[in-house]
């Protein structure tokens, strides 16, 4: 009796523990599942050119101002933009320029991040070509001008004049480009 | 009661004496009580924390804690009070109680439950500890988001390693438990027979397996992002703060449950007890626990409403936690249904365990109310939240181990309680908690933002008089730790079976105290 309790609480046991491993296993499931699912619902889509809607049109009647931010942390680059603002009627297909420059002697990767202010900006920016869909690798004192293409739907809510639209540059740890595959 | 002393021949309790019996203890008595010690020592660590909190709360402006080590005293007694106080107890519980209440002899793997206890001191040494470091201990609030888990210093690090040990320690635990009870029921037990403590702890041990190895792979991951050069947190890496909040609140929301469920069950056994009457409507507690169990797992995201969510994703977490209302609903409504017409008396046990119902129902309507996403956007982070996680964990987890430490006493030690006492301890513990937590709710629907030690003179009387109940609050229970003490010195012989409504196995077939081994010839079950 004892004895056969103990084999079958022994089995258990190892039922049980194999059951552990696989929920730790599911944690980092979560991971790659966590980012198919926001690129298959479109959250959260940083690293991919955006789809302009067909009933796209310009509303010439209205004026937005459209600040443009450019920041580094921890790499050694300059970035700026090349015009600090720029005004534009919604709907209508903008481009701006941006600058980086390597001030060192060795060759850096980074990576340029985007973020907007009012937050739900976001919704209604489409974004047709950006330096931030893939990484960037500047040579030795290398300096280059980058585009950024995009349109700001009509939608925008009526009583934003002014927004942000801000890149902030960090830098790659030296060949891994985990953020651009 | 030939039945109650036929177990109770005499063994020679060949065990190493002094500190030793306590180290290499298998015996799942001692490790039950080494539990409920260990996790009151933490209860009262955790308490101290509080105080400081709500000392420097008591009025506005700096006076006692600097900001930086209020936020290290915010995130300490989070983490202490849910690993190190509520959950440890709760095994400690089903330590003692799950043998004696299935008529098995010890737990299923006795050299285990030895570690998975004295993993605990462990884990408590390092989060204590970590206020000794440079740059003192972990201070991002006990969910520990990045980034700010990610850029602190050697506390964190000290944390992640204390709730890896704790992990360990709870899943191990968890399949003790989970083994005991599948296996070693007695005969003619069958599922349906087993007492609703057993039941909720068996459910509990399933959940804690399911989400405890995910938290321990959240806080691997954190350790690698600080550590190890990974970016899963890290928006530069390509990482995504908010997927840790996704995770963490995987765990997080079963673990609420975990803390709860437990609590259930000592209450589905007191109620019966002093009402004299069987549990009202039990297959459908049992139903219930397992819905629970299950929504539980599924309504993580309505801690993270203001996190960035489309509105589908918010409707269908917000409908999805309203559902755990109706289980719960069903639940409430037996208790009540098992007191109606009974003969009720009011000992300890059952003022806690209706006072438990009472507030629990209080912090579990305004949890329904923090699920309506438009209201929690403006409640999120405010003391109404503090104000409703107290009602169900204060009130809620930790009045149900209150009224189970006094209703299992005469068996676990022969003797009986002070009553006097005890419903001292209840009433100055439902008045001053009342106190300390009602009026916060008042403090959070204004605006009042929770981790901040300071605030806006507009909120300074109500702050005063939750300060005033929190050090009342406090100081009751080193009443309830007089009682206990004095309960196992002596006092007043216990009957065997001191409580006459009580039916389950440990009343019927063993005498108080149990004796140190137990069901040796497991009980017949009709």
């Amino acid at each position: 009796m004892v004895e056969r309790n103990l084999k079958s609480n022994i089995l258990m046991m190892k039922k049980l523990l194999v059951f552990t491993l696989i929920m730790f296993v599911f944690g980092y499931a979560l991971v790659p599942f966590y980012e198919k699912f926001c690129e298959v619902t479109g959250i959260n889509n940083l690293l991919q050119p955006d789809v302009l809607a067909k009933d796209n049109w310009v509303d010439e009647d209205r004026w937005i101002t459209i600040e443009l931010d450019a920041n580094t942390r921890g790499l050694p680059w300059q970035f700026k933009s090349l015009q600090t603002s720029v005004r534009i009627h919604p709907g209508e297909s903008v481009n701006v320029m941006y600058e980086i420059t390597n001030d060192t002697d060795r060759e850096i990767s980074g990576q340029a991040i985007p973020s907007y202010s009012p937050r739900f900006l976001e919704k209604h920016l489409k974004k047709f070509e950006c330096f931030c869909f893939t990484k960037q690798v500047l040579k030795p004192h290398e300096t280059r001008q980058m585009p950024v293409q995009f349109v700001i739907e009509p939608g925008l809510p009526a009583d934003i004049d002014t927004v942000t639209i801000s890149y902030t540059f960090f830098e790659l740890p030296g060949g891994a480009s985990t953020a651009t595959e | 009661m030939a039945a109650v002393h036929g177990d109770a021949h005499g063994h020679d309790d060949h065990h190493p004496s002094g500190i030793m019996r306590w180290v290499t203890t298998t015996n799942h008595k001692d490790i039950g009580s080494m539990y409920l010690w260990f996790s009151f020592t933490m209860f009262l660590i955790g308490g101290f924390l509080a105080m400081g909190i709500r000392a420097e709360l008591y009025q506005p402006g700096i006076q006692i804690l600097e900001p930086e080590l209020f936020n290290q005293f915010t995130t300490l007694h989070g983490l202490i009070m849910v690993f190190g106080a509520i959950m440890p107890a709760f095994v400690g519980f089903a330590n003692w109680q799950v043998p004696l209440m299935i008529g098995a002899p010890d737990m299923a793997f006795a050299r285990m439950n030895n570690w998975s206890f004295w993993l605990l001191p462990v884990a408590g040494s390092l989060l204590v500890g970590s206020f000794f470091v440079p740059g003192g201990a972990a201070a991002g609030g006990w969910t520990f988001y990045p980034p700010l888990s990610t850029q602190g210093g050697l506390g964190v690090d000290l944390m992640i390693f204390a709730i890896h040990i704790l992990g360990a320690s709870s899943i191990m635990g968890s399949i003790n438990i989970i083994t005991t009870i599948l296996n070693m029921r007695a005969p003619g037990m069958t599922l349906m027979k087993m007492p609703m403590f057993v039941w909720t702890w068996l459910i509990t041990a399933y959940l804690l397996v399911l989400v405890m190895p995910v938290l321990a792979g959240v806080v691997t991951m954190l350790l690698t992002d600080r550590h190890f050069g990974t970016s899963f947190f890290n928006a530069a890496g390509g990482g995504d703060p908010v997927m840790f909040q996704h995770i963490f609140w995987f765990f997080g929301h079963p673990e609420v449950y975990i803390m709860i469920l437990p609590a259930f069950g000592i209450v589905s056994e007191i109620i019966p007890t002093f009402s004299r009457k069987p549990l009202f409507g039990y297959s459908s507690m049992v139903y219930a626990t397992a819905s629970i169990a299950i929504l539980s797992c599924v309504v993580w995201a309505h801690h993270m409403f203001t996190a960035g969510m489309p509105a589908v994703g918010q409707l269908f977490f917000m409908y999805a936690t309203m559902l755990i209302a109706v289980p719960t609903a069903v639940k409430v409504f037996n208790w009540t249904a098992t007191m109606w017409r009974g003969s009720m008396t009011f000992e300890t046990p059952m003022l806690f365990a209706i006072g438990f119902i009472f507030l629990f129902v209080i912090g579990g309507f305004s949890g329904v109310i923090c699920a309506i996403v438009p209201i929690d956007i403006q409640v999120q982070d405010t003391y109404y939240v503090i104000a409703h996680f107290h009602y169900v964990l204060v009130s809620g987890a930790l009045f149900s181990l209150f009224a189970g430490a006094y209703y299992w006493m005469p068996k676990w030690t022969g003797n009986m309680y002070n009553e006097t006492l005890g419903k001292w301890h209840f009433w100055l513990s439902m008045f001053f908690f009342n106190l300390t937590f009602f009026v916060q709710h008042f403090l959070g629907l204004a605006g009042m933002p929770r981790r901040i030690p300071d605030y806006n003179l507009q909120f300074a009387d109500f702050n005063m008089i939750s300060s005033i109940g929190a050090f009342g609050f406090g100081l009751t229970q080193l009443l309830f730790l007089y009682i206990m003490i004095s309960c196992i010195r002596g006092g007043e012989k216990a009957a065997d079976k001191p409580w006459d409504g009580a039916t389950t196995l440990e009343w019927t077939h063993l005498p108080c105290p149990a004796p140190y081994h137990s069901f040796e010839k497991p009980p017949i079950v009709k």
